[in-house]
């Protein structure tokens, strides 16, 4: 049986949503800038999709602009804030993605002042910039709070939604946000496909030049069957699937919490994404964890150093104050809303004597060897 | 990312263990690094009739720890020594990604460490 538990990475599109797009590639493959009727409904279908995903967030539909997902929607917020304003100071923190801080890092080359929320707004600050819920530890921020602030210094407020959207409550007008990045692929619809919300009057410098596309700030055609996916994505997701989420992550805490020597990373109940369990195991490594799993077919990822390119653990784990060793030992379980029970009850079977076959060989753990099977 | 080799090294590795009464114990690496491998030799005659590790770590650095093991196995302790981390990789079925070519060098030093401990000792 193989089995995914890495639905923060990705998920399994729905096929409702691949039979909604399909239309979108045979019949009416149309430029939605084209006047003809292939154009029209083109067009039509891309301005149902933006009052959709408008909807969602109770935003107004001009305030949505498509982009190619999280990253492009991110960068665009960041660099264009900063440039429609030419100076100044942003806000940020260091549990962001890492398409939030290399942005941030850029734009320090460029002249702007960045802080990693350690002081206060100053009278030169024109941008915060913090994650909605956390892709690694599912920490979800209290965005209202955060949000009265930003108000009250008349400063512009930017969170990246991707991991959080249709899995907690997102308001822009309660929340008081001026810039929200959404994407498609983390709740069952395309790769390739995600949204901007931009309140309207938010001095933004576009960032892709072109013919004007979407409301003259990100020019290039429209990724129309993408952006009908991305719209059957939402219409489809339900309150229900959040209890739902929430029973298997808390089944998984509960269980592999019985695991010796090991802790869940992140907090726990409603302040966490119902789809995100990480933990961190002493005495083992978190690459071997994952690939025992792969062994056994369950796919599952790891903040640890031996996974990333540059070979430095989870700046998330770090910046949480994780020791190095805690950090190389962490697994990332995320569930969905397709998760079975069964997967969840095979995870639970089959973990507890990988982590006892690493620690066997390992020379921080016990001294008697433990075979795989 | 992995060969198959490197896998399957991972997922048996035949020389993982201890040996009790060891002759010789070579240990690199540190817990910050991510890394730490142990080597157990049991020697004769100047040679090395018994070779076990354990390995604090990734999936290449377990099977880079198995597959020393397996150069060294019976192999007298002056050509032990002249194990290179290439000889590792070579017998890791010839490729392991950039990122991890250490695993081999830490498994060179690992068996080294481990003898330099028996020439000391006698």
């Amino acid at each position: 049986m193989k089995t995914y538990f890495d639905n923060g990475a990705s998920t399994k599109i729905d096929s409702k949503i691949v039979e909604a797009m399909n239309p979108y590639f045979f019949e009416k493959y149309g430029n939605p800038s084209s006047i003809h009727s292939f154009g029209r409904d083109a067009k039509k279908a891309l301005e149902e999709s933006r009052k959709v995903i408008a909807n969602s967030i109770n935003a107004r539909s001009e305030e949505i602009i498509f982009t190619s997902g999280g990253t492009e929607s991110n960068n665009l917020a960041l660099k264009g804030i900063a440039f429609a304003n030419k100076t100044g100071h942003i806000i940020t923190t260091k549990i962001e993605h890492d398409c939030v801080l290399e942005s941030c890092k850029w734009l320090e080359t460029q002249g702007f002042e960045i802080t990693y929320l350690k002081k206060a707004i100053t009278n030169e600050t024109i941008l915060v910039s913090i994650l909605h819920g956390n892709n690694e530890i599912g920490t979800i921020q209290d965005l209202e709070a955060l949000g009265d602030i930003c108000k009250k210094h008349n400063v512009l407020f930017h969170t990246d939604a991707c991991q959080s959207f249709t899995k907690t409550d997102l308001d822009v007008k309660k929340f008081n946000l001026d810039l929200v990045t959404l994407n498609a692929h983390k709740i069952h619809g395309p790769k390739g496909v995600g949204a901007l919300y931009i309140k309207k009057g938010t001095k933004i410098i576009p960032w892709q030049h072109g013919g004007g596309h979407e409301f003259n700030i990100r020019s290039g055609t429209e990724n129309v069957a993408g952006i009908v996916g991305f719209r059957e994505a939402v219409k489809l997701s339900k309150n229900e699937h959040i209890v739902y989420m929430t029973k298997l992550r808390d089944k998984l805490i509960k269980e592999i919490l019985k695991i010796p020597y090991v802790h869940l990373n992140g907090p726990k109940n409603n302040k966490r994404l119902c789809n995100n369990a990480n933990f961190s195991f002493r005495m083992i490594e978190g690459e071997s964890i994952t690939g025992m799993l792969d062994l056994d077919g369950i796919a599952a990822s790891t903040g640890s150093a031996c996974s990333s390119k540059s070979l430095e653990p989870s700046h998330v784990l770090m910046a949480i104050g994780l020791t190095r060793e805690e950090a190389h030992g962490s697994l990332r379980l995320t569930v969905s809303r397709f998760t079975t029970e069964k997967e969840v009850d095979n995870v639970i079977k089959k973990l507890p004597r990988i982590v006892k076959r690493l620690r066997s060989i390992s020379p921080l753990g016990g001294s008697e060897c433990i075979p795989r099977k | 990312m992995y060969s198959k080799k490197v896998i399957e090294m991972f997922k048996n590795p035949k020389f993982a263990g201890e040996i009790k009464n060891a002759d010789a114990i070579g240990e690199v690496g540190n817990v910050k690094c991510g890394d730490i491998m142990k080597v157990f030799l049991k020697i004769k005659d100047e040679k090395i009739v018994d070779i076990k590790f354990k390995t604090y770590g990734c999936i290449a650095a377990i099977a880079a720890s198995n597959a020393m093991c397996k150069l060294a196995k019976g192999k007298p302790l002056e050509e032990a020594a002249k194990i290179t981390s290439k000889d590792i990789v070579k017998e890791l079925g010839g490729e392991l990604p950039l990122v991890k070519v250490h695993c081999s060098v830490l498994g060179m030093q690992a068996l080294q460490k481990a003898i330099e401990d028996y020439r000391k000792k006698a």
